[in-house]
């Protein structure tokens, strides 16, 4: 046991902000969809435009289906991080369980290299399954490969050659895995939707926790920053941050705000709601989400801002990710929110929380 | 004898098996209806002591075998690939509340479960051949069954379906799911509990007791 309590760890990291995106198909003035190509080239844009206003991560969360094609985020954060100079870069999520740890560390420690040292892991399922039959593994597998996988992932981070065995991949033995890091290992947090076993799984390997968060109360989570914090100090570990990732949309009113989002999100809901269990949602619930209870950050710069304040005291988190876009939305509409959200939304947070 | 001890004394006791997304949250709500939980999962109760402790305070981590020999009724709430490796013998005579789904696209194909004549309860039942199937809590989500729950009476109570093939049974189902914050529509056959499967017309729906059995007709007629 530590003399520090455990209300004391969440002061002790700086905050941060980021924006997340999986790659959302974008549509133009005729409310046509653009092309994947088209798409990741804005996104390229939006990358560079969050580096440009001040926030402090970027993240691309791995997909695999027409609407999100962002299955190769890294070679687009590679992109990103040429033209930037400050932000960092990281996955939202990457799908650990139907890669190979090995590549995930050698692509996101090639990112790290080319950015000067910015580079982040976020690790986890995601709600979407398509890597699984895509790259031939059995969902019903998904926690033996997840487990195994973080736990080689771990020791790859450490840098230094590595020993590793299990049933999941080939074994290693003293292997030098390249490129090394330059200022040694990258941050890594493991993205937990729900499951308390990844809560501690995460503090068992010594990653932050981020909590993803995209309905419903997010005051229920407070828990599990406790058990986290909990399980750190059980393992021996030193505090580690906790974050929050939640879906949003930013612009100049609550009203243009919501009038955007709302059509948006009621069709993405609509058309996933059968695969992946999503009530549909009604006006109603949509006005329960988008307030203060909710877990859509929608709205005014004032209206996210007090929001996101409030929800990462409630939850004891110094980092707030905000997922950005929603298919159909115009690339303007984006790079509306990005601005809003670097210049007035984070340093309204900042001082809400001084 | 306090009060609390009188009523733990009438209650059913019950054991969680799973502490995964689920299992915790139901231990919870279960607890803070007056009963008395435990809560399993599949190795080492000092696994899942630290779980427990914070997500179910009141819940009492157990072995699996010990859990369910002291539970007059069991909760099932763990992943259905996990089921197909369960040791049935492990529930004879009890009876079983299964609040796990079927759901191929989000967790891939079982061969036990392909068989569309009959529901996913239904095929657990067969296979639990000496315990009493319930199917009930499946088809609310589990980050919901906290915050939705409602008084008696409250013109904003969520009802639930509980579906199952022993009326005694049932009803003992049944008053936990209104213990718990919730109206609980009984069904008299456990293979009704269909209607409560995933693309059936209450699954993942926050409905009333009148709204709730008109969706069913409905989908039934």
């Amino acid at each position: 046991m530590t003399a520090t309590p455990s209300s004391a760890a969440p002061v002790q990291f700086p905050l941060a902000f980021g924006l997340d995106t999986f790659g959302d198909v974008t549509h133009d003035e005729d409310d046509r969809p653009l092309s994947h190509a088209q798409t990741i080239r804005n996104i390229v844009e939006q990358g560079v435009l969050a580096d440009q206003v001040g926030v402090d991560f970027f993240g691309i969360g791995e997909h695999h289906t027409d609407d999100f094609p962002l299955s190769a985020g890294d070679v687009v954060l590679g992109a990103i991080a040429a033209r930037t100079s400050r932000i960092h870069l990281g996955s939202a999520v990457t799908v650990l369980s139907s890669d190979d740890p090995v590549r995930v560390f050698q692509r996101y420690s090639t990112l790290n290299a080319i950015s000067g040292g910015r580079a982040e892991v976020i690790l986890g399922r995601g709600s979407s399954i398509d890597s699984f039959p895509l790259f031939g593994y059995d969902l019903a597998d998904y926690e033996e490969l997840f487990e195994e996988k973080a736990s080689l992932f771990a020791e790859l981070v450490k840098g230094g050659p590595v020993t590793w065995q299990g049933k999941t991949r080939a074994s290693l033995h003293n292997q030098d895995v390249v490129p090394h890091t330059e200022f040694g290992p990258f941050p890594v947090w493991i993205g937990v939707g729900g499951s308390p076993q990844s809560v501690i799984r995460a503090a068992r390997h010594g990653f932050s926790l981020m909590l993803a968060i995209i309905g419903g109360s997010p005051l229920r989570f407070a828990p599990f920053s406790q058990l986290f914090l909990r399980a750190l100090e059980r393992f021996g570990r030193p505090p580690l941050p906790v974050g929050v990732h939640s879906p949003g949309h930013v612009d100049v009113t609550d009203e243009k705000a919501r009038e955007e989002f709302w059509p948006r999100y009621r069709e993405v809901i609509r058309s996933v709601s059968k695969t992946r269990g999503f009530a549909i949602p009604t006006k109603e619930s949509f006005l329960h989400e988008v307030g203060p209870e909710g877990a859509l950050y929608v709205g005014s710069p004032e209206t996210v801002a007090q929001k996101i304040a409030a929800h990462l005291t409630a939850l004891g988190a110094t980092r707030f990710d905000l997922k950005y876009g929603m298919g159909g939305l115009s690339h303007q509409a984006l790079m509306t929110t990005i601005e809003l959200y670097g210049t007035q939304v984070v340093p309204r947070v900042r001082e809400l929380l001084v | 004898m306090t009060a609390i001890a009188l009523l733990h004394a009438r209650l059913p006791r019950i054991a969680v098996l799973g502490a995964g997304h689920v299992g915790p949250v139901i231990a919870r709500v279960a607890i803070e209806a007056g009963y008395q939980v435990s809560i399993a999962a599949s190795g080492d109760p000092e696994e899942i002591e630290l779980i427990v402790q914070v997500l179910a305070p009141g819940a009492e981590p157990r072995w699996a075998a010990e859990a369910v020999e002291e539970a007059d009724l069991v909760v099932l709430a763990i992943p259905l690939h996990k089921f197909t490796t369960l040791d049935p013998s492990l529930l004879d005579g009890k009876l079983v509340v299964d609040t796990m789904n079927y759901w191929p696209p989000v967790d891939g194909i079982q061969e036990m479960f392909e068989d569309r004549r009959y529901g996913s309860s239904e095929i657990v039942q067969r296979r639990l051949v000496r315990s009493t199937v319930v199917k009930t809590l499946n088809h609310i989500g589990y980050h919901e069954l906290e915050d939705e729950r409602r008084p008696r009476g409250s013109p904003e109570r969520r009802a639930l379906g509980v579906a199952g093939d022993d009326p005694r049974a049932v009803d003992v189902v049944a008053e936990l799911i209104e213990r718990i914050g919730y109206d609980a529509v009984r069904f008299d056959r456990l293979s009704a509990g269909r209607l409560l499967e995933p693309g059936g017309p209450v699954f993942g729906v926050s409905l009333h007791r009148t709204e709730f059995e008109l969706a069913v007709r409905a989908e039934a007629a």
